[in-house]
């Protein structure tokens, strides 16, 4: 559907970006096909936020090029807007507004239309089991449905693709099974997933995944292949073997 | 526009449920009202008072007298010469000098101008202008007691200030009071706003949405202005109620110019937190770049006339300064725009430049 000249949902070729001497992401080049679910994996610091940053058009490149549901990243940032969904590091709905003002916001942000607002929401909150705390003022519900409540909200207008940037940090092990499933359905729908975790078994669960140090990609391909290639049991232990010369808080929090 | 309501009605949720805040902004402007009020009330008691009488006589003692008996009056020190009144002055001994000239009981029986000095310390305009009112009242008593003789006028008062000549009088602290409650509400409050958004990261989530930089902007700013509106009434109506500062100009003009501020206010507002990212920061930066200057530098407090040079010069870049003009000229003088109309393109210039800069402040943030 998208004009995109290789048909892919992201395409990145030699994306730069330094901040004056320092380099954060060093001539990365990488594809992400339509309704794919791609794992962005690096230690803190590896460069994965600031490569999310210059694809979502917050942060302009130094070089190489981009494009995003078919639009360039630096001539087109405007077209990128409406295509793209994005959940930030740091948690994106307002604790001072309940949980239907929160969606309620992101429909008028978006332009849907009242029918189409009322009808996600129904489905968000069904989805969810939030019913009941429509009313609820965020701040007030658990951390894991806040998650699981702004991964939908970052869904609602039905991007064409979607960015995580660390959305399961300090989310218990079951609220993350569930957030991962509402991943596949997104996926299933059709909407491009790009995910960026430093919990190496979450790896697992991605059609493919390319591990970042030091602001270049040293490992990309399916999961499953990547171990055999590298001979090593988990992603874990290539990831390890991978980030350890210049990393030293490469175990995350797992 | 869907879009803006949706963000306007968020930040006016923002606003409604800080409850303390809130609070804090609808109360501060009517507790600053009577706080200045009462502090730079004009009530004159226990004023105390020296004489210099270089040749007592019946006229002069009498007068001296009336002053003792007003209830106003507290006679601390009689001199031979007003040399003498210097040092007074200088120890806030004395907060009145009435001098009389000599032979003044005998130039009044002769019918010919008997002449008083009043020296009042006018470091606080406003009490030195009450203070000047008593004392020609207890004068214009005792003349008045007079048999009535030739000459029309026979006692002739003479009014001079120290430290503070030009007599700035600030019975008129409402319009700066005004201005300065605008800055921390437009000013302050939307940099904190912003900064806020920067600190908990939804500003990025706004960023990335379709939403223009205009609107984000607007949508912050809009439900400021409102309550920078209602605060402006509150001051004046309090003002009015408790205090009866005169309303001589055009209500509508005064408010249109009130707004016109808020705006210069709220562009600050939006500079600051441009170039901020966090709200210590920014709430530093707004208090040092707005309140401090609104309060020292608009002649709210201290006249500009009596300010140095250089120091008069850096007023003229204090927004507050030309609104404090066209609030005093408006509210006191009932003067119109034809009179005001330089203080006026003064502040919309300064709006327009303001908005310029923090647009542009702010769109290099999202690149």
């Amino acid at each position: 559907m998208s004009p995109a000249p290789s048909g892919e949902a992201i395409r990145a070729h030699d994306l730069t970006r330094t901040f004056g001497e320092f380099m954060a992401v060093d001539h990365i080049t990488f594809d992400v096909k339509p309704g794919e679910v791609f794992g962005f994996l690096g230690a803190n610091g590896a460069g994965k936020t600031t490569a999310i940053r210059m694809l979502t058009g917050l942060l302009a490149p130094s070089g190489g090029e981009a494009s995003v549901a078919g639009h360039d990243v630096a001539t087109e940032s405007e077209a990128i807007k409406q295509d793209i969904g994005y959940m930030s590091q740091r948690f994106s709905l307002y604790d001072d507004l309940t949980v239907r003002e929160n969606i309620r916001l992101y429909g008028g942000i978006y332009d849907l239309t009242p029918s189409e607002l009322r009808d996600r929401t129904r489905r968000i909150l069904d989805r969810l089991g939030l019913a009941r705390a429509e009313r609820t003022l965020v701040r007030a519900i658990p951390l894991g449905w806040k998650q699981k409540l702004a991964l939908s909200v970052a869904l609602l207008h039905e991007p064409k693709v979607v960015f995580l940037d660390e959305p399961t940090s300090g989310v218990d092990p079951v609220t993350r099974r569930q957030f991962w499933e509402l991943i596949y359905e997104a996926a299933h729908a059709g909407t491009t997933v790009l995910v960026t975790t430093h919990y190496m078994d979450e790896a697992e669960y991605c059609d493919r995944i390319s591990i970042m140090v030091s602001g270049r990609i040293e490992a990309m391909g399916a999961p499953a292949e990547l171990k055999k290639q590298a001979g090593v049991a988990s992603i874990d232990e290539l990831f390890v073997r991978l980030a350890r010369p210049s990393a030293e808080s490469t175990r995350g929090a797992a | 526009m869907n879009a803006l309501w949706g963000l306007l009605r968020k930040e006016t949720y923002h606003i409604l449920r800080d409850r303390r805040t809130l609070a804090v902004l609808i109360f501060m402007p009517i507790v600053q009202v009577i706080l200045f009020g009462f502090s730079i009330r004009t009530d004159v008691r226990d004023v105390r008072l020296a004489i210099v009488d270089p040749s007592p006589d019946a006229a002069t003692l009498a007068i001296r007298d009336r002053f003792n008996a007003s209830g106003v009056f507290r006679t601390v020190a009689v001199a031979a010469r007003s040399a003498d009144l210097d040092a007074l002055f200088q120890m806030d001994t004395v907060q009145v000098a009435v001098e009389f000239e000599p032979d003044f009981g005998r130039r009044l029986a002769s019918g010919q101008p008997a002449r008083i000095l009043v020296t009042s310390d006018a470091t606080e305009p406003n009490s030195g202008t009450a203070r000047q009112f008593y004392v020609d009242a207890v004068i214009q008593g005792y003349e008045a007691g007079l048999p009535r003789g030739p000459g029309a006028v026979r006692i002739v008062p003479q009014a001079r200030s120290r430290f503070n000549p030009t007599r700035e009088s600030t019975n008129l602290f409402v319009p700066g009071l005004m201005a300065m409650v605008l800055m921390i509400i437009a000013a302050l409050m939307t940099a904190l706003s912003i900064t806020r958004e920067k600190e908990t990261g939804t500003m990025e989530t706004l960023l990335v949405s379709p939403l223009r930089p205009w609107q984000i902007i607007v949508g912050k700013v809009a439900p400021y202005l409102g309550i920078g509106f209602v605060s402006v009434l509150a001051v004046l109506g309090v003002a009015r109620m408790v205090f009866n500062v005169p309303m001589r100009g055009s209500l509508t003009l005064l408010l249109a110019e009130g707004t016109l501020f808020i705006l210069v206010a709220l562009a600050l507002g939006i500079l600051v937190s441009a170039r901020t990212s966090s709200q210590r920061v920014a709430m530093l930066g707004a208090l040092m770049g707005t309140m401090l200057p609104t309060q020292m530098l608009s002649g709210f407090i201290f006249p500009i006339e009596s300010m140095p040079t250089a120091l008069q010069w850096v007023t003229y870049v204090v927004p507050a300064r030309w609104f404090v003009a066209i609030a005093r000229g408006i509210m006191l003088k009932g003067i119109g725009i034809t009179y005001l109309w330089r203080e006026t393109a003064v502040l919309v210039a300064m709006t327009l430049l303001l908005l310029v800069a923090s647009a542009k402040s702010f769109k290099v943030r999202l690149q």
